[in-house]
């Protein structure tokens, strides 16, 4: 579904990714771990145009997509949930889901409001709240609906449950695991080993814009070395 | 004044109000989405009155001649706002804002010339609107019918445009893209149809502001920045963005006005006060008020903080005394081989390069963009002139005094401006300079008026061309090293600090604003001193010393040369005033020649003259290294 290979990205001279190579397939649920400033976000950013790689590869779908602009990505079916929600906030619910609209699309779950409102309930009871006016964890839930509301067939979710209440971040883990069931393909950053745990398949450990380790869940868990190394604080 | 008649002029300042707002509405709808300051709106809106005589002419003065022109006048404008969008801006949504705003000066000099071309350089009056010719009686007075058509268009085209941002996807668009459009593009929304569409919709409403004027004003070609200054001051008073608030501020602008005239002549107990001779003066003065009071204007809202970090400007390198010594030598041996003519020439770059390094020396290190520094140099000539012939000073006492006018004129303006910065900064700036231009204009006794001032010359002495040649060169060639070498202490460094990072400099006890006050004051009687060397080398000083025009001449010379080096607005004044020169000396049409070089500059070299030059042959040295 989605295979990067060997990607580099710079921030004036910064050379923040310096070879990330991971790949996510179809509804597969894959988490990148990594600290804070270890080149996570980057990382999806570069993935969705809004950073221009400097060198590699990123395919989705079969297809090149490391020139295209972000807005040709997005209608290929990649969903892209930034780490700090990005929510119009003079918008109400229903309009910022009606920006991230776009035409339903062949092998990937069709979203309506309803279906959403369905899936996060919170949303469906303020329906015409301005965006500025929902807490933190309720512009979580938007910001993942309205992204879902392009029907991408792989999202990416930047920290999903960062800043979050514990209850709201079991909602979340449901909330990913009922995309799954969809059939979606899901990459999601995340500094929280447990949570990873929780919805992840396979995962990648980044470090310093570069990719550490890959392999299952499982493989990590075994492995308390590797955990000491990169993931403990 | 009576009841009527002021009620009567309240009438008159709606009416003015509803094309004002059209405008307004769409700068302020372009800047939300694309944030780009459309120097070119008011051409737009010129554009307006010329298609829709046109069209009246073709069509028939029949009310449906008069109707059908006035609304294909405004598609056709919006088409051309489509053709601007399409053709120059989308290629440098991503140059630096500067750039962008030197793109549409560009187009503001290529619309006048097309302007002048297709319709000469005389006013066309239009016709009356056929069926709503009549007056309508008023309390006694007579009131144009077509006059209350129009007041009733700007609430209505505000309650559409209400409808068509609230209710309709694509208005949700425009409201999300004005928000955070890179979010817009990464959810699959194609930012490059939005934008010319935002285009399309405001170049349209400022076609119909201008089309709906016909009845009332003729076409002239000094519209297009006399409207972009009342609809850039309609827009920040109003706040940046906010319809509603464009209406309130054109109605109170527009009301404002119309009472000024209304009331007159006013005579108190030992003075008299023309309060017609506010009219100039009166929005300028809202706007500084309602600035002062609330920053962000009448019902706007503090921007939001820019998402994509904007790119800090690499350090400033100081230039070479080598090339220096070159270059001093060479300006000193000039007149040993060149006739007048040219010395006349390089006098006037001389001016141009002190004006424009003052400039340079609040918008790039300071961080102050301003579009009204015109007021400092012409307050430095009109300051010398007056000091010369009313006070009867000496030439020589007048020649150093007069920067010293012009800096506290700069301590006085300063103080408001620097409480402000990006767009409102720049806009206060424009609003003082205008104040300082309708005074010049106006006070008759002081400085002649619209007729300028004649007979200053320099003393004996100096009177020789050669003379006044090197001082002209040592006057401003000192102020340029000034102002380059104050960069380069620790004031220069300090300013610098508060532009990249206020809030660091602040907690580390910069006193952020106190230096910039400071800095601002230096540029104003920098740009003085050139203004009292130009005015005494021309020996004559006219009003449009302190105008718009002479501001914006500033700002072009200086993203002409490009903002983030040092020699970069030296390179553009002299450019500027050379290619003027040649170019008015060859065809008519200079300024569409010059509109289009610049828009070749701006598409080619994004860093500006000095530093694409740069970016070009540091490339070379490395495909030779």
């Amino acid at each position: 579904m989605l295979a990067v290979k060997d990607i580099h990205a710079y921030y004036g001279r910064a050379h923040i990714l310096q070879g990330v190579s991971l790949e996510a397939k179809g509804g597969e649920v894959v988490a990148l771990l990594g600290r804070n400033g270890a080149g996570k976000s980057t990382a999806m950013k570069t993935i969705m145009g809004l950073v221009p790689p400097a060198r590699g590869e990123v395919s989705f779908g079969g297809r090149r997509i490391d020139r295209l602009p972000p807005y040709r990505i997005a209608r290929l079916g990649l969903g892209y949930v930034p780490e700090e929600r990005r929510i119009f906030t003079d918008l109400t619910v229903l309009e910022n889901l009606s920006v991230g609209r776009q035409p339903a699309r062949a092998g990937a779950p069709t979203w309506t409001e309803d279906r959403l409102f369905a899936l996060f309930p919170n949303l469906g009871r303020m329906r015409d709240r301005l965006g500025g006016r929902m807490s933190g964890g309720e512009q979580q839930m938007l910001t993942i609906a309205r992204t879902l509301m392009g029907n991408p067939r792989c999202v990416m979710l930047d920290e999903p449950s960062e800043g979050l209440a514990p209850i709201i971040v079991e909602q979340m883990a449901r909330s990913i695991h009922a995309l799954k069931g969809e059939g979606l393909s899901v990459l999601l950053s995340e500094q929280n080993l447990h949570f990873c745990q929780v919805v992840a398949d396979r995962v990648y450990i980044i470090e310093k814009g570069q990719i550490r380790f890959g392999g299952t869940m499982a493989e990590l868990a075994a492995d308390a070395a590797l955990r000491e190394q990169y993931l403990s604080v | 004044m009576t009841f009527p008649s002021f009620f009567i002029q309240l009438l008159n300042g709606l009416t003015d109000a509803s094309s004002l707002f059209l405008v307004s509405a769409g700068l302020s709808l372009i800047f939300g989405v694309t944030r780009i300051v459309n120097f070119a709106h008011g051409s737009l809106y010129m554009l307006g009155l010329y298609v829709a005589y046109s069209l009246i002419q073709a069509l028939g003065r029949s009310p449906f001649g008069f109707w059908t022109g006035v609304i294909l006048a405004a598609l056709v404008v919006g088409v051309v706002g489509v053709v601007i969008e399409v053709l120059v801006l989308r290629r440098i949504y991503r140059a630096p804002e500067l750039f962008q705003l030197l793109a549409t000066f560009a187009i503001v000099l290529v619309v006048k010339d097309a302007a002048l071309y297709l319709w000469g350089s005389e006013d066309l009056v239009g016709p009356r609107a056929p069926g709503l010719a009549m007056a309508v009686d008023i309390l006694g007075k007579r009131m144009p019918a077509y006059d209350l058509l129009l007041i009733a268009i700007g609430p209505v085209m505000l309650g559409l445009l209400w409808l068509l941002l609230q209710r309709t996807r694509w208005g949700a668009l425009v409201r999300a893209a004005t928000q955070d459009r890179e979010m817009v593009g990464a959810l699959g929304v194609d930012q490059a149809k939005l934008f010319t569409s935002v285009f399309f919709v405001g170049a349209m409403l400022a076609g119909l502001g201008g089309a709906l004027q016909i009845p009332r004003e003729p076409a002239n070609l000094d519209l297009d920045l006399s409207v972009i200054a009342d609809a850039f001051v309609v827009t920040v008073v109003g706040g940046l963005g906010s319809l509603p608030g464009a209406l309130l501020a054109a109605i109170l602008i527009g009301v404002a006005k119309a009472m000024c005239i209304g009331v007159g002549t006013v005579r108190l107990p030992g003075f008299e006060v023309d309060f017609s001779r506010l009219v100039l003066v009166v929005e300028f003065v809202i706007m500084g008020v309602v600035l002062v009071l609330r920053p962000y204007g009448l019902l706007g809202k503090p921007p939001a903080v820019a998402r994509a970090a904007a790119s800090v400007p690499p350090p400033l390198r100081s230039p070479r005394w080598q090339t220096a010594l070159v270059w001093i030598a060479l300006l000193l041996a000039a007149p040993l081989v060149s006739d007048d003519y040219f010395a006349a020439l390089l006098i006037d770059i001389a001016c141009f390069a002190l004006f424009a390094v003052s400039l340079h020396f609040i918008m790039g290190p300071a961080g102050m963009i301003s579009f009204g520094h015109a007021a400092y140099f012409g307050l430095g000539a009109y300051a010398g002139a007056v000091l010369l012939k009313r006070a009867g000073l000496p030439m020589e006492a007048a020649f150093l005094l007069a920067p010293f006018v012009a800096a506290a004129f700069a301590l006085l303006y300063g103080w408001f401006c620097v409480r402000l910065s990006g767009v409102y900064l720049a806009m206060l700036t424009l609003a003082f300079a205008q104040i300082t231009w309708s005074i010049v204009f106006q006070w008759d006794s002081l400085t002649s008026g619209s007729n300028g001032m004649i007979g200053i010359w320099p003393a004996a002495w100096l009177s020789g061309k050669t003379a006044y040649y090197y001082l002209a060169i040592v006057c401003c060639g000192l102020g340029i090293a000034f102002l380059w070498r104050v960069l380069f202490s620790p004031f220069g460094y300090t300013l610098r600090a508060g532009r990249d990072s206020p809030l660091r400099a602040e907690v580390i006890g910069i006193n952020v604003r106190g230096f910039q006050w400071m800095a601002f004051v230096l540029a104003g009687a920098m740009a003085g001193v050139a203004g009292t060397v130009f005015a005494f080398s021309k020996g004559s000083i006219s009003p449009s010393a302190t105008s718009i025009s002479q501001s914006t001449d500033g700002l072009v010379m200086v993203l002409l040369g490009g903002v983030e080096t040092l020699t970069g607005p030296v390179v553009g004044a002299g450019l500027f005033t050379w290619l003027r020169d040649v170019l008015a000396r060859e065809t008519d049409y200079w300024r569409a020649v010059f509109g289009l070089i610049i828009l070749a500059i701006v598409v080619l070299f994004p860093q500006g003259l000095v530093g694409g030059l740069k970016a070009l042959f540091g490339r070379w040295q490395e495909r030779n290294a």
